[in-house]
């Protein structure tokens, strides 16, 4: 029955906003399905599962047989998505008298039917489903479940479904495959722990906490070491004799968006650091790298105009030898050394900030203006690598955030908890006498202020679009962000980093908000958002 | 020759007109002679001076409307009792769509019209079944006349719900439903299903669901929703209209999983908004394989559509050979988009 039951794990984690309740969802599938299915849904959600797909032109080949022209059309105008038009138009097949069909019977099938067989391989297949399950294979055979599931949130779920932490499963995960028998043999104590075998294999990383400007008081000079917070996106960069692999904070691969780097990877050694446009040695604001996340096909012009680098600032692995128990100070030097050493392309180290005091590093950390930067990094000299997110040996002092007292002009409701609630807020600057929307956020204030927020808003609504609601011009918010640049995605031509409600300011008349001129005086030189040609 | 029910019947701004008989069916403002199908209030509106119904249908008029508003006479007709109105012979069928709900079966010197109001053939515990009558003119709904809708077993959708509880036990279940009908026969459903907790259900719902109980609907034990503690509803299946589920009302709630109980569930993006995170296919009118069975059933030359999507029905009856028309009768179906 397995593709019934995929179907209905896909259909709620579509519905389902809330992580835990994906989470408690992808644990069902493990606890109620069987080899090989699970691990066939497991690939499915990880999106590990590469078979040549049905292109959409069968599929409509297919329907046309089945249907009236007039009423498809009536009906995909309607619906206003091909593959579910067709699972809900397909003619029912109350003859079909067939087994239930089993995932792994889907997928090995697409992996060795000549595609000549194809259409009628997947007629039959939809011919036995009911509407629900033909969504889920149409979206199989076409290759997008798109449910809102990551890989690593799969991963999470077998974890806490093995009771186990997800590092584990990441350490082995490169060394197994769909259906992955072993793993699920080893996870229920029946077979040994698979053998990544020489892999790149993703390890989780050290993550920072927030440090609490009460805490500042309590850190003792001697004890740390700093070092600039880049804005770019984390990467752990593995490479050896098994190949080479780049790898977001959160496991994902992300080896093909960036070839160049992957290109420099011709070391023995697992390293961690921060992924950056860099042109002639200056690190380009995040925008500039936002052009190139996500690509499956990099082009030249991409490579010349958003040339990446790699700022490293840690070593896990030199060789085969584990220098995650070392610590930081030790880590450091080998870091050092091994660089002098390799002196890998497109990459440099992240230099150590001397200081000798706190109360000097606060300078420091005061005088950081560039758009590259978001504050400090402070790391125990005698910390260990310990995977996760652990209070005390790692803290990020981000620069004080900028601030403008923007309008409230539009609410929309939130998602799951929030759903009930006015909690997603647009505001905006003066341009005259006009009124520009300048971003939104949904963070920042307390659950009283949610509440006044929401119950303000709907006493003060004055248009309705949908979930959203316009409303009065009648009060000011304090809005905090991280950095403004330019954006020509924005009808006020600037776009804010990180914004969020930093208080309400009911004691504020709204035409004593701030004109968009300050906010554009606070935008740093040369952070042009850079636009695709 | 029987005279084509289009020479008897007509549409006026009011709604259908019987002309021998003199009378309205569902008529949309105050009349003085109104044959209502079934209590909805895009079919039974207020301010009639005379008005035949079931007794259940009239029962349900006078709990929606009070008593003054509900016709200045009612006269209740049963299932099957025939009538002679001016010459006009008139009957009621079941309809299978709520408590009361009847098709007004028209004959005049041998020509026979249906006029179905809202109906549906699968079994619903809370009303008498569809029954079927033959004629010339069947006067039909189109609230789901498109391909795309197949309304799965009611049963089907109810496992489902229950699933979910099992697997969040500790959430609120809060389902979002039309307060005639649909509510009572999720109920229903639930029961049979062995759900036997006390459901808690939003003031809007309570009414109508004491009317059923004192009509002879076994619904169990029902409680109003308005304890204080969250814990209260950990587990629990709570009813609520489909504007609430979402509101602040639902915030006394436990975690609250919203759940949507309509036949517009089965297309995705109509699912998606408004928050809804388990959508439950569950209707009380007919799907398109019921319209097209219906419609062949009746074995009528001509199928008159009243509301709802009529251009891919009349389509699919042409491609049968059969003639279908538009009343475009205004007003109805307005309950019906949005809540069904």
């Amino acid at each position: 029955m397995s593709v019934p039951a995929f179907a209905e794990l896909l259909e709620r984690l579509v519905f389902s906003p809330g992580r835990n309740a994906k989470l408690a969802l992808i644990r069902q599938w493990f606890e109620t399905q069987g080899d090989p299915d699970r691990g066939i849904g497991l690939a499915a959600l990880a999106g590990e599962l590469v078979f040549r797909t049905a292109k959409p032109a069968i599929l409509r080949e297919l329907i046309a047989e089945r249907t009236d022209p007039t009423l498809f059309a009536i009906s995909y105008d309607y619906v206003g998505d091909l593959a579910e038009t067709i699972a809900l138009m397909w003619p029912a097949d109350a003859a079909s008298n067939r087994p239930p069909l089993s995932l792994t019977e889907v997928v090995e099938t697409l992996e060795t039917a000549p595609k000549s067989a194809l259409p009628t391989i997947i007629a039959a297949w939809l011919d036995a489903l009911d509407p629900g399950a033909r969504l889920a294979l149409l979206k199989l055979v076409t290759g997008g479940l798109r449910v809102g599931a990551s890989a690593r949130l799969a991963k999470t779920a077998l974890a806490e479904w093995a009771k186990i932490e997800v590092g584990e499963i990441e350490e082995v995960w490169h060394g197994v495959a769909p259906p992955y028998r072993p793993l699920f043999a080893w996870l229920e104590g029946r077979g040994p722990r698979p053998d990544p075998m020489g892999l790149p294999v993703f390890r989780p990383l050290m993550l920072a906490h927030p440090l609490d400007e009460k805490d500042v008081a309590n850190l003792e000079a001697v004890e740390w070491r700093a070092e600039w917070k880049w804005d770019g996106i984390r990467v752990q960069l593995t490479a050896g004799p098994g190949g080479a692999r780049l790898w977001s904070r959160s496991g994902e691969d992300v080896s093909g968006s960036f070839p160049e780097i992957l290109e420099a990877m011709t070391f023995h050694a697992v390293a961690d650091g921060e992924l950056l446009v860099v042109r002639d040695g200056q690190v380009a604001p995040f925008s500039d790298l936002q052009q190139r996340l996500n690509r499956k096909v990099v082009t030249q012009k991409m490579r010349r105009e958003h040339p990446v680098a790699v700022r490293l600032y840690d070593l896990l692995f030199d060789g085969e030898e584990d220098l995650r128990g070392l610590p930081f100070d030790q880590r450091r030097k080998r870091l050092e050394t091994w660089y002098e050493r390799v002196r890998p392309e497109r990459m440099d180290l992240s230099p150590l900030i001397p200081f000798s005091s706190i109360g000097e590093l606060a300078e420091i950390r005061a005088g950081a203006r560039a758009a590259s930067i978001e504050g400090l990094m402070l790391k125990r000299g005698d910390s260990i690598y310990s995977p996760g997110r652990i209070k005390g040996p790692w803290w990020k002092w981000k620069r004080n955030p900028l601030s403008v007292d923007a309008v409230l002009m539009y609410a929309q409701r939130g998602h799951g908890k929030r759903s009930s609630f006015y909690s997603d807020y647009t505001f905006g600057l003066w341009r005259g006498d006009e009124l520009v929307p300048i971003g939104k956020a949904y963070s920042g204030y307390t659950d009283e202020e949610l509440l006044w927020l929401d119950k303000w808003i709907r006493n003060h609504t004055t248009n309705r679009f949908g979930p959203v609601r316009e409303v009065e011009r009648g009060l000011v918010l304090e809005v905090e962000f991280d950095a403004a640049q330019y954006s020509t995605r924005h009808k006020s031509g600037v776009a804010l980093r990180f914004p969020r409600i930093a208080r309400l300011r009911r004691d504020k008349p709204p035409e004593e908000a701030d004109q968009l001129e300050t906010l554009t005086a606070l935008i740093v030189p040369g952070s042009q958002e850079a636009v695709e040609g | 020759m029987p005279p084509h029910p289009k020479t008897w019947l007509s549409v006026t701004p009011a709604g259908l007109f019987c002309e021998p008989g003199g009378f309205y069916v569902d008529p949309q403002r105050p009349v003085d002679r109104a044959v209502i199908t079934h209590g909805h209030s895009d079919h039974a509106r207020p301010g009639h001076e005379r008005v035949l119904a079931t007794s259940e249908t009239l029962a349900i008029m006078r709990e929606r409307m009070g008593v003054e508003r509900a016709g200045q006479i009612q006269q209740p007709l049963r299932y099957g009792e025939v009538l002679h109105i001016n010459g006009v012979k008139l009957w009621l069928r079941p309809a299978g769509h709520v408590l009361g709900s009847a098709q007004v079966c028209l004959e005049w010197q041998g020509a026979r019209a249906v006029f179905s109001g809202d109906y549906k053939r699968r079994p619903d515990p809370t009303c008498a079944p569809f029954e079927l009558e033959r004629c010339d003119v069947f006067v039909t709904e189109a609230t789901f006349a498109l391909p795309v809708f197949h309304h799965p077993p009611a049963e089907l959708e109810i496992a489902r719900l229950l699933r979910s509880v099992r697997l969040f036990p500790e959430r609120t279940h809060v389902i979002g439903c039309y307060a005639l009908g649909k509510a009572q026969r999720l109920i229903a459903l639930l029961r049979q299903a062995g759900w036997d907790a006390p459901i808690p259900l939003h003031g809007a719902l309570m009414r109508l669901c004491r009317l059923y109980q004192e009509l002879g609907v076994d619904l169990g034990e029902l409680v109003p929703a308005t304890v204080q503690g969250r814990e209260k509803f950990a587990g629990a299946i709570v009813l609520a209209p489909p504007s609430e589920i979402g509101e602040r009302w639902a915030r006394r709630l436990n975690d609250p999983l919203p759940c949507l109980a309509s036949g517009w569930m089965r297309v995705r993006q109509r699912a998606r908004q408004g928050g809804v995170e388990l959508p439950l296919i569950v209707s009380d009118h007919a799907d398109w394989p019921e319209l097209l069975a219906t419609c062949a059933e009746v074995e009528a030359q001509e199928i008159w559509i009243t509301h709802g999507r009529e251009d891919a029905l009349i389509h699919a009856l042409g491609l049968r050979g059969i003639k279908g028309r538009a009343l475009h009768l205004i007003g109805m179906g307005e309950e019906g988009e949005e809540d069904e």
